[in-house]
């Protein structure tokens, strides 16, 4: 009796965890086959000439050139504007506000736009900008693109400046530095790795960002330097792209997300390491 | 003695006025950080009022009845969001009976049973697959996955239901490849890192003492993660589900690639179907009209009210589980 009981638990704790090594086995299979395919797609299509021509006319040779810069420079733009204001937002929550009822709200409203679906921030600058502007362009690529900014640096500033030590930020009062000297010159300096994660991971995140562009920024096949104007961005012509019948513009949509790839995957893994380093 | 009364002359307002500098700048910083703290509240109000705003026309037209129609008719201008809201929580909650039991395994895996020394790396590479942008899911399901699907699988499962009651009505009729199934599918691997990322944070919380007392009157490892370890860090998987299923709710780019954009409500998960998210960025750019646009908006409406409420049930219960496990941010 003693001797099935032991057997059956035996049994279940195997079974469960076969269950669990394939569990993981499932999740490292699944990136290798989406790194594969883009390997094998992506690096047929890469030249140098996809860095120096624009995006071409079906059937005609060409590359990403227009739809690369956009993409930079938008993204450039997005995080310029929106990293000052993640990162003061995350000090008022870690320094000033922390147990206020603002703190709370501005807490909880912050991880809801986190995990906000993007293509609503897309919908929402189409309203503020585009409406009003009457055409799309640039300048509404590159607010949605803030808008995604804000909340990740937001929400890692304040995680960051939370781990620096509080003898620090009483040292700094001790020898009668104002809370503002104490904070840029002390925490901010304390937690400066993290900051700078919080903001690669919002790059990192922008990058291949693609619904709050499509009606936003729009696209464009040509090269311009009209912030007024639609201007192209890499997911937005791996989209079209993708979607089309030609194959000439399948391999530069597949080239164009290997691209993406592995941008984003850099950026997130010096980001770690920085992490780590940190700790 | 002239040196003498300058100096006294000049320290002394001087270090009035420093303090009173520092004070000014003290408090214009404060300001400063206060009012970037704010800008994130009016964003988000701004969002609402936007999309309130935009889909009057369609509301005003429709009233409740968008929610109920499953009319979508451009030509004759009738647009009702029940075919795309079933879409939307179809694809999810499908994609959610996949991804949960399947992050849990992960997350047990790493923490229970992986290998010290490949503990981080595997760690990685299921994190690296958050990184990925869903752009990238939506050609790799398109252009590889998809195909696959329809020539080697899809045929299979249909003959094998065929005679089978309830199961052969959900995977019916031709293979396409894309569809609703295939959706979920991409949508599960997309949200996996999310659930296993989340539940991994909160199983570390779970005190050792505890694990230990268990393994010491021989527990096996699964009855002390099912007894123990589950229940104690109940909250927090609920939670971090709860996220997952806020991404998987608003995901797009993923999804459009591979839904069909059809609206049509389709008992079969084979069929081609939509989502919110899928139509409106199908439709938006095309969409002529004032009322087209506007029940566009709507749906975005529809959806951020659902994500809305996913998300923050989400907040509350990882707030509640880093409250017990003293502040630790998840």
């Amino acid at each position: 009796m003693n001797r099935a009981i032991y057997a059956r638990r035996r049994l279940v704790n195997r079974l469960f965890l076969l269950l669990s090594v394939s569990a993981a086995a499932i999740g490292i299979a699944a990136l290798a086959l989406i790194l594969g395919a883009l390997l094998m797609n992506g690096v047929a299509g890469l030249s140098p000439t996809l860095f120096t021509e624009t995006t071409p006319a079906p059937g005609s040779a060409g590359g990403l050139a227009n739809a690369i810069a956009g993409s930079v420079l938008m993204s450039a733009v997005a995080v310029v504007v929106g990293t000052p204001i993640g990162i003061f937002a995350g000090t008022y929550l870690a320094e000033y506000g922390r147990h206020t009822w603002i703190a709370f709200v501005v807490r909880f409203v912050n991880d809801i736009l986190l995990s906000a679906p993007s293509i609503i921030i897309g919908l929402f600058i189409y309203e503020l900008l585009v409406v009003r502007m009457g055409h799309f362009s640039a300048w509404a690529g590159m607010a949605a693109l803030a808008v995604i900014v804000i909340p990740v640096v937001v929400r890692t500033t304040e995680n960051m400046l939370l781990l620096v030590p509080n003898t620090l930020r009483e040292a700094a009062a001790s020898i009668g530095a104002p809370r503002a000297i104490a904070i840029r010159a002390v925490t901010w300096r304390a937690a400066r790795a993290g900051i700078v994660t919080g903001v690669l991971l919002a790059v990192a995140r922008i990058s291949g960002e693609t619904a709050p562009l499509l009606f936003t920024a729009l696209n464009n096949q040509f090269w311009s330097n009209n912030f007024n104007a639609p201007m192209a961005s890499l997911p937005a012509v791996i989209f079209s792209f993708a979607n089309s019948a030609y194959d000439d513009w399948h391999r530069l949509a597949w080239a164009g997300a290997l691209l993406i790839t592995l941008t984003v995957l850099t950026l997130s893994i010096i980001a770690r390491l920085i992490e780590s380093r940190q700790r | 003695m002239v040196d003498f009364a300058l100096s006294e002359n000049i320290v002394a307002p001087t270090r009035a006025a420093a303090l009173r500098r520092f004070g000014r700048s003290d408090a214009r910083f404060r300001v400063f950080t206060l009012a970037a703290a704010l800008l994130v509240v009016a964003i988000f109000i701004g969002i609402m009022i936007a999309l309130i705003q935009g889909s009057w026309l369609a509301l005003s037209t429709f009233g409740l009845g968008f929610l109920t129609s499953s009319v979508w008719n451009p030509v004759t201008e009738k647009f009702g969001a029940l075919p795309a809201i079933y879409g939307t929580v179809v694809t999810s909650a499908l994609a959610m009976l996949v991804a949960v039991p399947v992050g849990i395994g992960i997350a047990i895996f790493l923490t229970e049973l992986c290998p010290r020394p490949l503990k981080r790396p595997i760690g990685t590479a299921i994190e690296l697959l958050a990184g990925i942008p869903s752009i990238i899911y939506g050609i790799w399901g398109f252009f590889i996955f998809a195909p696959y699907f329809q020539q080697h699988i899809q045929p299979g499962i249909i003959d094998a239901l065929a005679n089978i009651p309830v199961l052969q009505d959900l995977f019916e009729g031709p293979p396409y490849g894309i569809g609703m199934f295939t959706a979920s599918l991409i949508l599960s691997i997309m949200i996996l890192p999310f659930i296993s990322a989340v539940t991994r944070d909160v199983f570390e919380t779970v005190p050792p003492m505890l694990k230990e007392a268990a393994y010491g009157i021989g527990s096996t490892t699964w009855e002390v993660m099912w007894r123990i370890v589950l229940p104690f860090a109940r909250s927090g998987v609920v939670g971090g589900a709860m996220l997952a299923l806020g991404r998987a709710l608003g995901e797009t780019m993923a999804v459009t690639f591979v839904i069909g954009n059809a609206h049509h409500i389709n008992e079969s998960l084979f069929a081609p179907a939509t989502t919110i998210s899928a139509s409106i960025a199908n439709e938006f750019t095309e969409a002529l009209g004032d009322l087209y646009v506007s029940s566009l908006i709507a749906l975005g409406l529809i959806l951020f009210g659902i994500t809305f409420i996913v998300l923050a049930a989400a907040q509350l219960m990882l707030r509640g589980m880093e409250r017990r496990s003293g502040g630790k941010s998840l």
